[in-house]
């Protein structure tokens, strides 16, 4: 992103020499200044996890009291049950076709946005982002109003006469990839952005003149080099898709069960919390890896632009 | 190639904002419809937002939410600025390892954190959801974006201003106050106002640490969603997104996205 690129110069500060910082190095002032976060961290986010595993090797006792009488990976193991893998399956369904779509989508907004943005670049990214901070419930919730049988949609398609019964949206695999498609784009949109505004479009240009259609140049040149933030958009819209729970508990029904809306039932319902914990797990295992990959590819992609 | 975008590259760009927006206008304009159960426009009214203000559980509601807000903000606005500039200003042995401690609680689902946090509270302390509890998973989630603003910030500062201010007699606290402090200012109102944001706005989180008195704001719409759709959570809705937009609004004119983005996006290796 070229606007990120600028260095910090904007507000008349300068970024400072390498030695500079790494001469404060073993300054006591450092325990002083990370250790209250730090400690708050270990506290409130690694310890509660810590406690989680152990609790999702225990087992409910009768009274219905946590129980470590037995620990063992049951609950692992009890995750091949009937119940988890529809869910499981569902959830990549509805990531793996969310992703799809905010990837076609977004690719040809963010190529818009670099080719012709022109000095509203910026502005138009702010745009892109304003919507998906503000408020994931009620943005879901919007879609409510537009797609139940009432609603407006089914509204303007039967004053138009274009339909006489009202097509029931809501509750349905469509409503819930439509609504995660509708949250997540703007995940898509910033990576695939900041490649495509890296192409160097001479290349383009250049297979154009060695008799490439537009057609052949694009994808045997634009596609390849923004290859990247493709797979990184990719991920950043995978990964919080897989465990979402507002948008299928929102837009979805009884038929409409995923990983994490399964998840959220078992520790609400007060049902067997040490099998709730163990799907957490299995649930973080599949976002950590995803998200570090995520990362490593769109670091790779920085480091290799900027060589 | 010639300089102009396709016609229909340029509409189907012009499509994908309205497909942005849209659901947000259409709340808000449902927020003044003159109808309970028509999805037609009927006239305007503003009976919605009356009615809302004399319900007594969305108000309880709001309070609850101000009250978590505000500890959640200074909170996290105070750990994660020293948080921030410690891992600025200082390369320690362990400090790749504070990185990964302030990325992870970024990557993992909001569902692992809010069921994590209940296991704890109840387990260990006999907690069962409290304005408190609350408060504390918000700071604990609101902490790494805190950090990331400041910390981008504060690595874009010479130092040698700071030691400028020592060489002419400041001691180590009056530099920091009078110089390094207002430099930094702008970032750590940033942090507070994402903080904010992101703590008015949870609902997956709270969902878990919320007890008998202690709803917020969006657990509260969510049970109204729940059992269907009113005109009163349109209206909730549209004065939360006009609270909310202007947090960002002031968060972007002190340039939080531009030093998170950058911070994410073009250095990678502080990242």
């Amino acid at each position: 992103m070229t606007t990120a690129e600028a260095p910090a110069e904007l507000d008349g500060v300068t970024a400072p020499p390498r030695e500079a910082v790494a001469r404060r190095s073993g300054s006591a002032a450092t325990s002083i200044l990370v250790l209250p976060g730090v400690l708050w961290l270990v506290a409130f986010f690694l310890v509660p996890l810590a406690i989680m595993a152990v609790v999702s090797v225990g087992s409910v006792d009768p009274a219905g009291h946590i129980t470590l009488a037995n620990p063992g990976l049951g609950n692992y193991t009890h995750a091949l049950d009937p119940e988890f893998i529809p869910a499981l399956l569902r959830s990549i369904w509805y990531a793996t076709a969310t992703t799809i779509l905010s990837l076609g989508i977004g690719y040809p907004v963010a190529y818009w946005i670099s080719r012709y943005g022109g000095r509203h670049k910026v502005l138009l990214l702010i745009l892109v982002m304003l919507p998906f901070w503000t408020s994931y419930l009620i943005r879901t919730y919007a879609w409510v109003m537009i797609l139940r049988d009432n609603g407006v949609l089914n509204s303007l398609l039967l004053d138009s006469g274009l339909i006489d019964e009202p097509i029931p949206i809501l509750n349905t695999d469509v409503s819930v990839i439509l609504g995660m498609t509708y949250g997540f784009l703007p995940y898509a949109i910033l990576p695939l952005f900041v490649s495509i505004d890296r192409l160097d479009f001479s290349m383009v240009q250049a297979a154009r003149d060695l008799y490439a259609s537009g057609r052949g140049a694009f994808l045997h040149v634009t596609l390849p080099l923004t290859m990247p933030g493709i797979i990184a958009a990719g991920l950043l819209t995978f990964i919080p898709a897989l465990g979402d729970f507002v948008t299928p508990s929102v837009l979805g029904g009884a038929q409409t069960t995923t990983i994490a809306k399964l998840v959220q039932t078992i520790f609400t319902a007060g049902r067997d919390w040490p099998y709730g914990s163990a799907l957490g797990f299995l649930l973080m295992g599949v976002t950590i890896v995803g998200t570090l990959i995520a990362l490593r590819s769109l670091r790779r992609e920085v480091i290799g632009a900027s060589a | 190639m010639s300089g102009k975008a396709s016609r229909w590259l340029t509409a189907f760009t012009i499509a994908t904002y309205l497909f942005l927006f849209a659901p947000i206008v259409v709340l808000i304009v449902f927020s003044f419809n003159d109808s309970r159960r028509s999805f037609t426009w009927q006239g305007f009214t503003l009976q919605w937002y009356e009615k809302l203000l004399a319900n007594t559980d969305m108000l309880n509601a709001l309070k609850v939410t101000m009250e978590v807000a505000a500890i959640a903000v200074v909170g996290a606005t105070i750990l994660g600025s020293l948080l921030g500039l410690g891992l600025a200003r200082l390369r320690f042995r362990g400090s790749g390892a504070v990185q990964t401690l302030l990325l992870l609680p970024i990557m993992t689902p909001e569902i692992i954190m809010g069921i994590s946090l209940l296991v704890f509270f109840s387990q260990l302390f006999g907690l069962n959801g409290s304005v408190g509890q609350i408060a504390l998973a918000h700071i604990t989630f609101c902490i790494s974006y805190v950090a990331i603003t400041v910390r981008a910030r504060a690595a874009s500062l010479d130092p040698r201003l700071e030691e400028a201010a020592r060489d002419l007699g400041a001691s180590a606290v009056g530099a920091f106050r009078h110089v390094t402090l207002p430099l930094l200012a702008p970032a750590i109102a940033a942090g507070a106002m994402l903080a904010f944001a992101l703590s008015f706005d949870d609902l997956v989180v709270t969902s878990f640490n919320t007890g008998v008195g202690s709803t917020t704001l969006p657990v509260q719409i969510y049970s109204g969603i729940r059992f269907g759709v009113t005109p009163q959570i349109n209206a909730i809705s549209s004065i939360i997104v006009a609270v909310v937009s202007i947090a960002l609004l002031i968060a972007w004119r002190l340039g939080a996205f531009r030093t998170a983005a950058r911070a994410v996006i073009a250095d990678p290796e502080g990242a």
